[in-house]
């Protein structure tokens, strides 16, 4: 008698919690409208999809998977996260249905990969932030040069000629830089080095790499927001954050030189701007750091998602399609608000024409 | 039901066979996850030593960016950080022991012994936030820059604790993670010496009391002596963990590979290298991080025989004394 009154009760909070969310999600955005238009299967799926990887597509997932259970209510998506790393190990032993990555496959790990086709979907971009903090300095603007020099420990202090030059009436403390790094290996990380790598070859000599051996005098925090918390916490401190997380936590970010010569803040429409200045290659891979165009952001990054052009069954393939169909199309409309950036309109239709090569 | 039924009415040994089956089963699947571990992270690893050969993996760059990986800073911040946690856990935990079986009264030694207990319940993950957000902000400004300008120039002590980079700023250091470290394994130490040390027998302890001791000319004369080898045991039991230990010397040991005598710098240690960079892995890079963790697990176990020969030459002792 008496668990079973609890029990009724408890289902109906979860009632009323799945309601207010559902209700909360379609008053922020309402795309869940039966019209889908672009997937090109309307027809009702069951069936489940496993996905694991990116991290920094986390939110993005999240977010599509609950607003994609509208639309197809018989399936049931899953996004783990742990890594692009994790994401492509996992795509390559099956454990997963799609992997997300920040990176193309690396060659160390093509012959995990031997005899399959792989299609890679780009979903979204993100613009990464130099995020600083440094009191009464609120459009602080940053070459590529200066930041290698900075997060090689070459340039110690905010007052450093470098600095003071490309901020004309700016006045700068004294005060010594603490760069601030991650301490986990990361997409952001690798996306960041390889924008130094790209912008600079001739100055920067870290390399570029999910983890990259940092001068002794940085400081390594957990994750995007374990730097943005070093950085609210310590004057003089600069780091790269992704920018949903430099949003959420409220950090002032410094306005970077493109390969135009202008000083853009990052955005999420300088970032696409970016995007739309690279050069695509038949498989869809590119990278977004260093875009040519005027406005364009010159560190944002990309992620994809990874998935076996032959799929086991029909209806696997039929479920990617449908899902992968529905983050290129209507999804993309949840990315703003979310921190990312869309993708480029020529970008989108090249991923959706290649949805027809997952079969099953 | 019919199982048992069935059962009396056959030979007895049969239930006393079946038992011995399934003992051994159990027992031999531990023997055998533990050396398909061992074969798999070392076939996992293979790349890596052939990569760098003996002298790469017990050289100290560690870039991946340019495919070096030299193990050595991390093993030196294993050792470094598991014997400050020894060094801090086990005078505590020893007098602890002391307490709860010489001083405290039974019926009070109880609750206490419950509330160390708790201490081994709390997830290493919370040891870790809590050490880097509260512990590690408040013990740099307050103790280790103190005892960093006090120290300077002192000999050894300033080489110890003398200013460095990195830890006197953030907390983040090798004996952070030290003391965290401590924090988790004085409960398993504190408990298994209370074990040993309630093994003395009360006639030996009435003995010297007979003979006009003190309480602690006994413990030192009857106590220690008799339980000596089997705290030496859990000290090595608890250094094991104290190796082991991965999330939360992750989050407070400020992840820099260095090889430094400074115990406040930033450092890092082999499972928190293998926490942080494996999920974006892959390559070499990869094979160097299982490697690492046949190196851990090398050197656990080593740790874990001796533990266990030193507990086994105790309790023969005492079967004998």
């Amino acid at each position: 008698m008496q668990p079973r009154g609890r029990k009724q009760v408890a289902a109906g909070i979860g009632g009323i919690a799945a309601l207010a969310v559902a209700v909360s999600l379609s008053a922020c955005s309402s795309p869940s409208s039966p019209s889908g238009g672009n997937s090109p299967t309307a027809a009702p799926l069951t069936g489940t999809l496993n996905g694991s990887g990116s991290t920094f597509q986390t939110t993005f997932q999240q977010a599509a998977i609950s607003q994609f259970k509208q639309i197809q209510p018989g399936m049931t998506v899953n996004y783990g996260g742990g890594g692009s790393g994790k994401g492509r190990s996992d795509l390559a032993s099956g454990v997963v249905n799609y992997a997300g990555s920040d990176s193309p496959i690396p060659t160390t790990e093509a012959s995990n990969f031997a005899g399959k086709t792989i299609l890679y979907f780009p979903v979204v971009i993100g613009p990464i932030t130099m995020s600083y903090n440094l009191p009464n300095v609120s459009n602080l603007k940053l070459d590529p040069t200066v930041i290698a020099n900075i997060f090689q420990g070459t340039i110690t202090t905010w007052n450093n000629p470098a600095i003071t030059a490309l901020n004309p009436g700016v006045s700068l403390p004294s005060t010594p830089i603490t760069t601030v790094v991650r301490a986990d290996s990361s997409g952001t990380t690798a996306n960041f080095s390889l924008f130094l790598q790209t912008a600079e070859p001739s100055v920067w000599k870290l390399g570029s790499s999910s983890t990259i051996s940092w001068p002794h005098s940085a400081r390594a925090a957990q994750g995007n927001s374990g730097i943005a918390q070093v950085i609210k916490s310590t004057q003089g401190a600069i780091g790269y954050v992704d920018y949903a997380d430099a949003k959420a936590s409220g950090l002032t970010f410094a306005s970077v030189k493109n390969s135009s010569g202008n000083f853009i803040a990052p955005s999420p429409a300088s970032a696409s701007a970016s995007a739309a200045g690279v050069t695509v290659n038949p498989d869809l891979t590119f990278h977004a750091v260093w875009g040519s165009g005027a406005q364009a952001y010159p560190i944002t990054y990309q992620s994809w998602i990874l998935v076996n052009a032959k799929q086991p069954n029909a209806n696997d393939a039929k479920m990617l399609q449908a899902y992968i169909g529905y983050l290129l199309g209507d999804g993309q409309k949840l990315l703003n608000q979310l921190g990312y950036a869309t993708l480029p309109a020529s970008i989108d239709q090249m991923a959706k024409a290649q949805l027809s090569k997952i079969t099953g | 039901m019919a199982g048992s039924a069935r059962a009396l009415t056959q030979r007895r040994p049969l239930g006393d066979r079946v038992f011995q089956a399934l003992a051994l089963v159990a027992g031999l699947l531990v023997l055998a996850i533990l050396v398909l571990i061992a074969v798999a992270t070392t076939q996992q690893s293979t790349s890596w030593f052939s990569h760098e050969g003996i002298t790469g993996i017990f050289s100290t760059t560690w870039d991946p960016a340019h495919n070096k990986f030299g193990a050595l800073s991390f093993i030196y911040g294993s050792v470094v950080t598991a014997l400050i946690a020894v060094v801090l856990a086990v005078p505590v935990s020893v007098a602890v022991a002391l307490l709860l079986t010489e001083v405290v009264p039974y019926r009070w030694a109880r609750p206490i012994v419950y509330v160390i207990d708790l201490l081994a319940v709390v997830p290493s993950v919370v040891w870790g936030l809590w050490g880097i957000l509260v512990f590690a902000p408040w013990v740099a400004p307050h103790v280790y820059s103190p005892v960093a300008s006090a120290l300077k120039g002192i000999p050894v002590l300033g080489n110890l604790f003398g200013p460095s980079s990195g830890g006197l700023v953030s907390g983040a250091s090798f004996f952070t993670a030290g003391l965290i470290l401590a924090f988790m394994i004085t409960p398993i130490v504190t408990s298994l010496s209370r074990e040993v040390i309630a093994t003395v027998p009360d006639i030996d302890r009435e003995g010297a009391y007979a003979l006009g001791a003190t309480r602690w000319e006994m413990i030192r004369g009857v106590v220690f002596p008799h339980s000596q080898g089997g705290i030496v045991g859990a000290v090595l039991l608890g250094l094991g963990r104290a190796m082991g230990e991965t999330i939360a010397a992750a989050l407070v040991i400020g992840s820099s590979p260095v090889i430094t005598s400074h115990l406040f710098s930033t450092g890092y240690n082999m499972p928190a290298v293998i926490a942080n960079q494996f999920g974006e892995s892959s390559g070499v890079f990869r094979a160097a991080l299982l490697g690492l963790g046949v190196l851990l697990f090398v050197l656990t176990i080593i740790v874990n025989l001796i533990a266990r020969g030193i507990v086994a030459r105790s309790m023969a002792r005492q079967r004998g004394a």
